[in-house]
């Protein structure tokens, strides 16, 4: 059975290392992974998702609706755009930071209230956490991304030290102590 | 070993494999990474050409000489490079030739929607479709081989779900073939009418020995399940109809696109029920398939548009797909925009102020069309902003002269924008035309052209003066302007729109997500002098907001540009000290 994986967020959030640690995990456990990424116009601070999907035998590298096991979002109106993409009894992982897009800045729009709120109305179990806080703990406000896998990996059954050793793997080695202290956090 | 590898960085590592010796690529969203990867490798010659036609001419020149070469480039820079294209299908090659064009239906990045393999049949010459990262590495090794046996260059399209996916692979060692002396051929090489006439039948009978070699070759596949649906379908699409039928259908994965076999097709389609054909875009197997005589569905019910995704094949086909749920808000869109501190922000600002006509061409500064600029009118292909803007005056004369400016990137006008300042140049027309010159290929992802002085592996290189090279061209009217610097920008402007004769003017500085250029300390809100005004907030700059009726700058996001401070009546924005 392939499990689905959406990370989303805003161009420019750090989501390419996310899914790449996330696919050299999946890898190391012996699972057949794709991740499918958004390159080019998007990342210039737009709606950016990518798409991790791991089983025996993964054929499509992209997730549809009704289809993510889990959503990992960097931003909080991002979890509400693609909600829709959770499958029965999926969970999102939500850092609580708002970023506002260009409709909101220019006063065109309001950014929506109350979203984490009427997710959780929908039925759907949403993991809220301030992550933007806690990478700034571990020492940089870019660790955001880590703090998020950390949280993640409360629901995975894959222990801690390989979650690890992926972060070693594919973090520089002179930001490793950081992000294995924003894992830490995340996950606490 | 098995790794985790992007589809564009699988092809260059086939590339890499092969023994090819020689790159020239122009980047284009999403085929980029594939010569970037490639460059990695000190054995490769690697190189960004000026745009895709001279791409192609290099690695022809390079086939010629005996080595195995390449270019890259997305769809529409696969119509810059036709001319070259049609012709080397006729003269062949020496070395083996491959072609790399990345296609991008759902237009992730792009300015239209066409489809490659049109470009193939047109040409006549084969065209190879890898469905993941495993077959990119696998097809790239293997196209050089077609291309030496059948003495032709050999096209391998990607689309975005490919290029940007990453898959598993096994990657193996490096084999140079030896090179194969070049010898004076002036019957093959030469192609003026006579030799031409030659060549054609040449090339017809190569493809009818193609359309032999597809119904049993190595990129063809059938995967027998259920016979009572057979599809038959390539690239990405293959991975959506498995994922949707598993073994419930039987299916015909086609890895070579041009030509398309008869007989494999013919016998697949006596085995199965029912036929259909899962392809984005054009229905070019569907119609192979009806000239054979088949009766399919397949754009009948599958769109012509857009990308497609395992649910939408599975709706269109009957297939029941899950539901998610909705927030019933009405949530505000996020389209992408120009970074903070972005040097064309305050060069779009002066434009819209001055309630230009502008326009425009590919690249970052494409999003001076979004809101609130709105500050560009015309975005038609490469170059095309220099050369429309000459068309524009001469049928509007002086009134639009005086108010119409052409927007172009440095590396776009490199590329082709060149061509069209010389007919500005010959043809004589006051014409206004701004080089947004950032120092670096921006919305790509950062690749060195002609004018930044450094080649793809960052290395110091011949660099082009454009002051020069405008000024060599006749243009008197050269000069530069700082677009964080608003009434400078607003000066040169107003000056050269009223000037009696064409100009350029160089908006010069570089991009702010360059490594090297160093941002100043966030702007600070002095929140008493604030009216609450919004005039800032005309800049359309992500790190300005305003919160209880108060202009905010975020610090994460905020430069230190100071464009926005040039707005401020009321002295409210404040420079910090470093």
């Amino acid at each position: 059975m392939t499990k689905n994986i959406m990370i989303v967020g805003v161009g420019g959030q750090g989501s390419l290392l996310a899914s790449k640690l996330l696919g050299h995990l999946l890898l190391t456990q012996g699972y057949d992974v794709k991740v499918s990424e958004v390159h080019g116009m998007s990342q210039r601070g737009g709606s950016v998702v990518t798409y991790v999907r791991f089983g025996e035998k993964v054929y499509s590298p992209i997730i549809d609706k009704g289809e993510a096991d889990f959503i990992v979002s960097f931003e909080k109106l991002e979890a509400a755009r693609w909600v829709e993409y959770l499958r029965e009894g999926g969970r999102i992982v939500v850092n609580t930071q708002e970023i506002n897009p260009m409709p909101v800045i220019t006063g065109a729009a309001e950014y929506p209230d109350h979203l984490i709120e009427k997710m959780e109305a929908l039925g759907i179990q949403v993991d809220a956490m301030d992550c933007l806080s806690l990478a700034e703990q571990a020492g940089s406000a870019k660790a955001v991304n880590i703090v998020l896998m950390g949280r993640l990996s409360r629901y995975f059954d894959i222990p801690v030290d390989t979650w690890k050793e992926a972060i070693r793997a594919c973090v520089p080695a002179k930001f490793v102590e950081l992000n294995l202290k924003a894992f830490d956090l995340g996950r606490a | 070993m098995k790794e985790l590898m992007l589809g564009n960085k699988a092809l260059a590592r086939g590339l890499y494999e092969a023994g090819c010796s020689v790159i020239s690529s122009y980047p284009g969203t999403p085929s980029t990474e594939i010569t970037e990867e490639a460059a990695k490798y000190d054995e490769i010659y690697c190189e960004w050409a000026p745009n895709e036609k001279v791409a192609m001419e290099v690695a022809f020149g390079a086939s010629l000489a005996g080595k195995r070469s390449f270019c890259g480039m997305k769809h529409v820079g696969l119509n810059v490079a036709a001319d070259p294209l049609y012709t080397c299908s006729y003269t062949g090659v020496n070395g083996g030739m491959v072609i790399c064009v990345a296609d991008d239906a759902g237009m992730h990045s792009s300015q239209n929607e066409q489809d490659s393999r049109h470009h193939a049949i047109a040409a006549k010459v084969p065209m190879l479709e890898p469905s993941d990262s495993a077959e990119a590495l696998e097809f790239a090794k293997r196209a050089y081989e077609l291309s030496e046996e059948f003495d032709t260059p050999v096209i391998i399209k990607m689309c975005t779900r490919v290029a940007h996916s990453q898959s598993v692979v096994e990657t193996g060692s490096r084999v140079v073939p030896p090179q194969i002396p070049y010898e004076k051929n002036i019957a093959k090489y030469v192609m003026m009418p006579g030799n031409a006439k030659r060549r054609h039948p040449i090339v017809e009978e190569r493809m009818r020995r193609l359309t032999a070699y597809a119904d049993d070759c190595c990129f063809n596949r059938v995967e027998m399940g259920d016979t009572k649906l057979g599809i038959i379908t390539s690239s990405t699409s293959y991975q959506y109809a498995k994922e949707v039928f598993g073994d419930q259908a039987s299916i015909l994965k086609l890895g070579m696109v041009n030509p398309l076999p008869e007989k494999l097709i013919l016998d697949f389609a006596a085995k199965v029920d029912k036929l259909v054909i899962i392809e984005e875009l054009d229905p070019i197997i569907e119609n192979h398939c009806r000239q054979l005589g088949l009766e399919v569905t397949g754009k009948d019910v599958l769109p012509m548009e857009d990308e497609f995704s395992q649910n939408l094949i599975a709706q269109k086909l009957g297939v029941k797909v899950p539901a998610g749920k909705k927030l019933d808000d009405v949530l505000p869109p996020r389209p992408p925009m120009m970074c903070a501190g972005c040097p064309h922000r305050g060069l779009f600002y002066t434009l819209a102020r001055n309630k230009c006509t502008v326009l425009g061409d590919i690249g970052c500064y494409t999003l001076g069309a979004v809101a609130p600029l709105s500050a560009m009118e015309m975005t038609l292909c490469m170059g095309a902003s220099i050369s429309a803007i000459h068309g524009f005056n001469k049928a509007n004369g002086r009134e639009s002269e005086g108010k119409t400016v052409a927007v172009i990137g440095d590396s776009t006008f490199m590329h082709s924008g060149m061509t069209g300042l010389a007919n500005i140049a010959y043809n004589q027309s006051n014409s206004t035309v701004i080089i947004l010159d950032n120092s670096i290929t921006g919305m790509t992802g950062h690749q060195q052209n002609p004018t930044t002085g450094y080649n793809i592996k960052g290395d110091p290189a011949g660099k082009i003066d454009l002051e020069a090279l405008c000024r060599a061209m006749g243009f008197a009217r050269v000069r530069v302007v700082d677009p964080y610097n608003l009434a400078e920008c607003d000066a040169a402007v107003k000056e050269e729109l009223a000037a009696e004769e064409p100009s350029v003017i160089i908006s010069r500085r570089p991009c702010a997500l360059l490594k090297y250029v160093k941002a100043k300390p966030a702007l600070k809100v002095e929140e008493e002098n604030c009216t609450g005004c919004r005039s800032c907030m005309r800049l359309g700059c992500p790190a300005i907001s305003v919160k209880n009726k108060k202009a905010s700058v975020d610090a994460t996001l905020c430069v230190g540009c100071g464009v926005c401070q040039q707005l401020c009546k009321f002295d409210a924005l404040k420079a910090q000290e470093v």
